[in-house]
Order: C-alpha cells, then structure tokens, then sequence
C-alpha cells in the first residue's frame, strides 16, 4: 500500500516536471525581444538631426522644428532662469540671487557654474535668457551619456578638442551632438544626477540625500529608485508639466495634508511628496504609526541615515584656511586614508562623512534666506544661512530630517553682509587661481551689486537640507527606541512628550521616595519583628 | 489548637496569582517604557505591556462577574471598626505579640485596614491607571473621540502615579502577608484556600 503511494507520487512529479520543463521549451518558439520603446518616434530617423553640429544652439534650432513651443516652455522654469519669487517671503531667490556656504554664490563665476544651467553661453550678467536657441534640450533629453558640458565654457558642450585651460596643455575631448542628438529621449536619473547628484563641486557634496549612487541604486539605496526593482527616475516623483518640474527647496511642502493625488482631483498639490502617493495614513498594520505621521515627517522615520551609497557627503567647509601654499609656493591638497580630499588651497578644510544621522527639526516650509542685502552680525551663533521656520504649535509642521551643513565663510564686517567672492575663472583675480581674496572680492562683489567696504573676516554660518531622497526599505526604518529613548534622536525637539524620553521629574522624584519609604517602613518593622519574637 | 477555615475559593485564588503575575510583570515593562532602565527594550516592553494589559482588563472582567455573582464584592465595604485598632496592633502590638484584633471569618476574610486599603486600590489607583493606560493605547484615537485637546503629557503622568502607588502598594502587600500568625501562614491560605485561625 504504501509504496504504491510513493509510485503514484513519484510518477505525478515526473509528469509535471516534464510537462513544464523541457517539453515546453521545445514546443515554443523564442519570441522576438520586444523592443521598448518609451516614445514613438525615432529621432535618428530624422533628417534635421542626420548633419554635424558645430555647436549646442544649431541642435536646439533643429529640435525646435517640430517642438515648437519647447523653449517657451523651458523659458519659465526656475531651470532657466534660475531665479525664484518666494510668494510668501516675497524674497527673490534662485541660483542667480541667493548665496550658500558651500561654493558661496554664482555671480562673476558664471562660465563654470553655468555648466549646470539649462541653456548655452550664459557666461556673465548678459545672458539673453529670451533667445529660444540657447535652451539646451540635451541637458536633460540625452539617453547616451556622452553629452558633458564641462565648466569654463558657459554651459556649451565642447564639439572639437580644444586645450583648457588655455596654455595648460590639457586637452578637453569634442563630442559628436549629431549622435547624440538622434538618441534623445525622456529624461533620467542620469540627465537629473549630471547636475543634481553633483550639487557643491562634486558627487554627494552638497545634499547628502542624492550622489551618483542613486545613478543605478539598490534597494538598500533607495527603494523606488531601486534599479532591479521598482526603477523610478526622479520624474516619476516629479511629475513634470509642461517641462516644469514639481518640487522645490525653496517652497517645500512640509506637511501634506491632501492625501493621494487622484486623477480628475482638484487642488494643485505637490506631485513629488509622499503622501502624494502614499495617503496621510498609510501603516496598515500599526494604526498608531498613522498617529506619529500627523507631528512627524515620512522622511524621518523612513530615511535612518543619508549618504548611503557608498559616497561621502561634505558636513563642513572652512573656507578661512584656504589660501596656503606649500614652500614651493604651489597648491596644497590633502587626503584622507579613503582618499578623500580634506583641504584643499583653493576651498579650505571640509569634513566628509557616510550613514549620517540627520538632525532634526519642526518644519512648516517657510525658507528665509540669508541674501546680501541682509545685515547679519558675527557673534558665537552661528549665521544662518536659510532660516527654517516651524514649531510644535503652529499645525503646519512636521518634524523633518536635515543635513546641517556648517562652514566659515567670508563677510564684510563693516557692512555686515556676507560676501560674494569671484572663485573660478582663469583671470588674475580668480581664487582659485591665485588664491588672494583682495582681488576676488571686490570682483566678485562688484558683479553681485554689491557694495563692499574693503575689509573681510569670516564668519561662521550653517545650511539646512531637509532630507528626502535615500528613502530605505520599510524594514529599514527607524524603530521606536531611536527616538523613545533619554537620548535618542528627537532629545532636541520640543513641543511633544515622548515616552521613555520625557518624564516629569517632580513626578519620579516623590514616586520613587513614596516606594523607598515604604520598603524601609517594611524593613524596619519585619526588623523589629525579628529581634522581638518568642523563641 | 487552631481551626480551619475555607476562606479563599477556586476562581479567587487563581484570579489573585495571575493577577500578581500580571501586575508584576506590568511593572516591569512599565519602567522600561519609561525609560528607567532596559530589559526588553521600548519597541518590545511597549508590546509585552500592551499585551500583559489587554490580559488584565479579560481577568478583571472575570473577575467583577465573579464579585457581583457571588456577593463577595461585600468583603470591600469599609468599616471604621477596629481600624484604630487594627492600626495600634500593626504599630505596638505585633511587637509584644499581643492578640490579633481582628477575627477572620469567610463573610469577613479581610481586616479592616485591608477593606480600606484594596478599596482604595480598587477605586483610585485601579481606575487611574485603567482610563490612562486605555487612553494611553488609543491615543491616535483621541481626535476621533472628540478627546484632541487632551494633552498625552497629563495622560502619561497620571499613568505614571498610578504605577508608583501600585509599585508601594505592592511593597507593603507583600511584606504583610508575613504578617499571619506564622510567616506564611497567609501565603499558604492563599495558595490551599485554607487558613488556620486560633
């Protein structure tokens, strides 16, 4: 009976074995690959893009052919003009305007930083930002990774080899825009990461949140993003429209409370946060995490640390001690043991780091900028850079994650403004070619606007970046005793009680006295029972 | 020569010991989520606790049931009989092994500074810690409840006194039951039913 059983089962597994396994393969005929195809026209088809390009305008003449309204497009996005009204500070920022603490401030270092603008030739304050051909369609449209813009060139793309800079004996190769332009497609992690992923002069520099790591990331990485997996571009959160793209660190959307974008649903909210996709309540299984999602951003919890991939991001630059020279009177550059650069003649000493923490704070979205028509004054404070505006009471915020990025920087300490020095640039007065602040600053002052008074110092400031990008597998989240801890990560944060960190010490104090004197009431009296029993 | 009497039924004692067990181990969990130290952990002291607690609430439900059906929910009625007594016998005459003044019978199993004391437990401390510690569980609910302005400090609180007068209470509980005519004469009555009374 019972290895008549044993047959009928072994020969069931054989014949479902062979009806799935080899049988089949040899009955079905390899179909052809399909072809994916994320648009329907073939560029390289096209007769306009099948000629030699001499420069980045000519390949925007042709595209403009058939988009006709492209550039218009373009022409009113922040991509453009970097320039950005804040309709509720009412302060005029954008690349254009504001200054950081990282590479400081664009103005008079326009034919580098421009490498990153979406347009052709913008290398000082007379750009025409009206003219439709100096859009730079490849920017963002490239699909083949050879389309580079290297600084110095005022965002033009270098078509023949060309020695920069200049005298140097350093050749920059010319690429071939023809080619490139017949492979135009949608835009990708790639295109975004050319300049994104590359904010502060470098890979991870500035966000911490977003490097080439994000280029192709893992799961661990990023769990949309995740390129064997859910494979997001940054579009599919930034849902573009008419080539303007959502999101912004100006105006962030601190608290989201419209839940899921539908189709058809009225209401401009932002497309990019999560709860655009996610709902306000999305823990299904822990309805008390929907509670925690009201005070505290998604971001919090769901990003534990930021520069996971593998590169490090800067938390600190002290530009004060850049300047020094070795006894041969050349350049200095020191690494660490990973080989990364910590000074550097021409930017000063930074710091790196991997898997930070962030830091953390109320955050309603409010930005205020530190410009330089600001009056700001030197004091053991450091000067903020962006105010970020919040509190527990004010229902708007949300408690978020932050890179606090601190550095020195220099200023005027009779004006009491910060400073715009002229870096880059292959002139006499350019810092990072000679390295002596009396001539970059005036330079560099005098292209902002601004008045300087001759005198400098440095004065010590800090940047937030609230973090958003890096978002971890669900089971990579923070647990509770992250936070619900004496000393977790939200000790600083105000406004909320939180168990096992909060306690009221009047409370604790009379609670453990009231159980103390009851056990030395018990002890004394069984003591005194002790000593006066019978024997 | 001492009688016996039957004082404490079935259900009674097993109410009490899992209780015990229960309020113990509440206790422990309980610093933990509040930071005093660490066994378990927050994330897992919170899920023991919550659990322990859902466990108790079934009990006590069982428990009233039992009071109500069986009318010895009487044996909590307070008297100020004998409670001086009680008192001076506690402070002086344990010492001098005097008579205990208090005769225990099965209508009247608890002495009077025991009706006064678990009253209290049950009417104060008991329902301090049961509205804040429910609260506590359903604290996402709150809006839902029309309970927004509720403030999860003063609940936390609250919460928290109750468990320091449980943890005292607890204390002098356990020290008493030594207090019987021999050390564990009332531990054993409570384990057997059983207590032996001269």
């Amino acid at each position: 009976m019972k290895t008549r059983l044993i047959k009928a089962t072994l020969a069931l597994c054989c014949a479902s074995w062979l009806a799935s396994g080899p049988a089949c393969a040899e009955e079905a005929k390899p179909e052809p690959k399909p072809v994916k195809l994320t648009t329907t026209a073939d560029h390289s088809k096209f007769k306009q893009l099948q000629k030699t390009f001499d420069s980045g305008p000519e390949v925007t003449k042709a595209c403009l052919e058939c988009h006709t309204e492209a550039a218009g497009q373009i022409h009113r996005t922040k991509h453009w003009k970097w320039e950005f009204l804040n309709p509720e500070t009412k302060q005029t920022l954008g690349k254009k305007t504001v200054v950081n603490n990282f590479c400081i401030s664009i103005a008079s270092n326009y034919a580098s930083c421009t490498s990153c603008h979406v347009g052709y030739g913008w290398k000082d304050a007379s750009f025409d930002f009206s003219k439709q051909e100096n859009v730079d369609c490849l920017a963002c449209h490239d699909t083949t990774g050879n389309y580079k813009k290297p600084p110095g060139f005022a965002g033009n793309p270098v078509t023949k080899d060309t020695e920069f800079p200049p005298g140097s004996g350093k050749i920059v190769k010319g690429i071939d825009l023809a080619k490139i332009a017949q492979k135009v497609g949608k835009s990708s992690r790639d295109t975004c990461g050319a300049c994104h992923f590359n904010g502060g002069g470098g890979d991870g520099v500035k966000h911490g949140d977003m490097d080439s790591s994000l280029a192709a990331p893992t799961k661990e990485i990023d769990v949309h993003m995740d390129a064997e997996g859910l494979d997001f571009t940054c579009g599919t959160c930034h849902k573009t429209s008419s080539h303007d793209v959502a999101g912004s660190r100006y105006t962030p959307t601190a608290k989201d409370d419209k839940g899921v974008q539908v189709r058809g649903k009225a209401g401009s909210g932002n497309p990019a946060t999560c709860v655009a996709c996610h709902d306000n309540a999305p823990h299904k299984k822990e309805a008390r995490l929907n509670h925690h999602a009201t005070k505290i951003a998604c971001q919090t919890c769901h990003i534990p640390t930021y520069a996971r991939g593998g590169i490090a991001t800067k938390m600190t630059w002290d530009w004060s001690t850049a300047g020094k020279r070795d006894k041969d009177g050349k350049h200095i550059t020191l690494k660490d043991a990973k080989g990364r650069i910590t000074y550097e003649s021409r930017k000063g000493d930074f710091t790196l780091a991997e898997n930070v923490k962030p830091e953390y704070a109320w955050f309603n979205g409010n930005v205020q900028y530190t410009l330089l028509t600001d009056k700001i004054e030197k004091s053991e404070q450091r000067t903020p850079i962006n105010r970020m505006g919040g509190s527990p009471t004010d229902g708007k915020s949300m408690i978020w994650p932050m890179k606090v990025f601190r550095g020195s920087q220099p200023y005027d300490p009779v004006n009491k403004t910060l400073i715009t020095p002229h870096t880059a640039g292959n002139d006499d007065t350019g810092f990072w070619k000679n390295l002596d602040w009396d001539k970059a600053i005036p330079v560099g002052m005098q292209d902002s606007g601004a008045p300087y008074s001759g005198k400098f110092d440095f004065i010590k400031t800090e940047m937030s970046w609230p973090i958003t990008h890096m978002v971890a597998p669900k089971e990579k989240a923070l647990g509770c005793a992250e936070c619900h801890a004496r000393e977790g990560r939200l000790a600083g944060i105000q406004g909320v009680y939180l168990p096992a960190r909060d306690n009221n010490k009047l409370v604790d104090t009379a609670g453990w006295a009231i159980v103390l004197l009851t056990l030395l009431g018990v002890i004394g009296h069984g003591a005194l029972r002790i000593v006066t029993r019978k024997h | 020569m001492s009688e016996r009497i039957y004082v404490f039924k079935r259900f009674e004692r097993f109410w009490h010991w899992s209780q015990a067990a229960l309020i113990i181990f509440l206790m422990l969990t309980a610093f933990d989520i509040h930071g005093t130290y660490k066994i378990f952990g927050f994330e897992k002291a919170v899920a023991y606790h919550t659990t322990a607690a859902w466990t108790l609430i079934g009990l006590w439900v069982f428990a009233i049931f039992w009071h109500f059906t069986t009318g010895e929910w009487k044996q909590y009625i307070p008297t100020t009989e004998k409670v001086v007594a009680m008192m001076k016998y506690y402070l002086v005459g344990i010492f001098k092994h005097a008579p205990h003044p208090f005769k225990l019978t099965t209508l009247r199993k608890h002495n009077p500074l025991q009706r006064l004391a678990y009253l209290f437990i049950l009417v104060c401390v008991g329902p301090l810690l049961w509205v804040t510690g429910v609260l506590y569980l359903f604290y996402d609910k709150w809006a839902a409840w029309g309970l927004g302005s509720l403030s999860l400090e003063w609940v936390a609180l609250g919460h928290t006194i109750g468990a320091f007068m449980m943890l005292a209470f607890l204390i002098a509980h356990v020290y008493l039951t030594t207090a019987g005519h021999t050390p564990m004469a009332h531990i054993k009555a409570m384990i057997t039913g059983w207590e032996e009374v001269d």
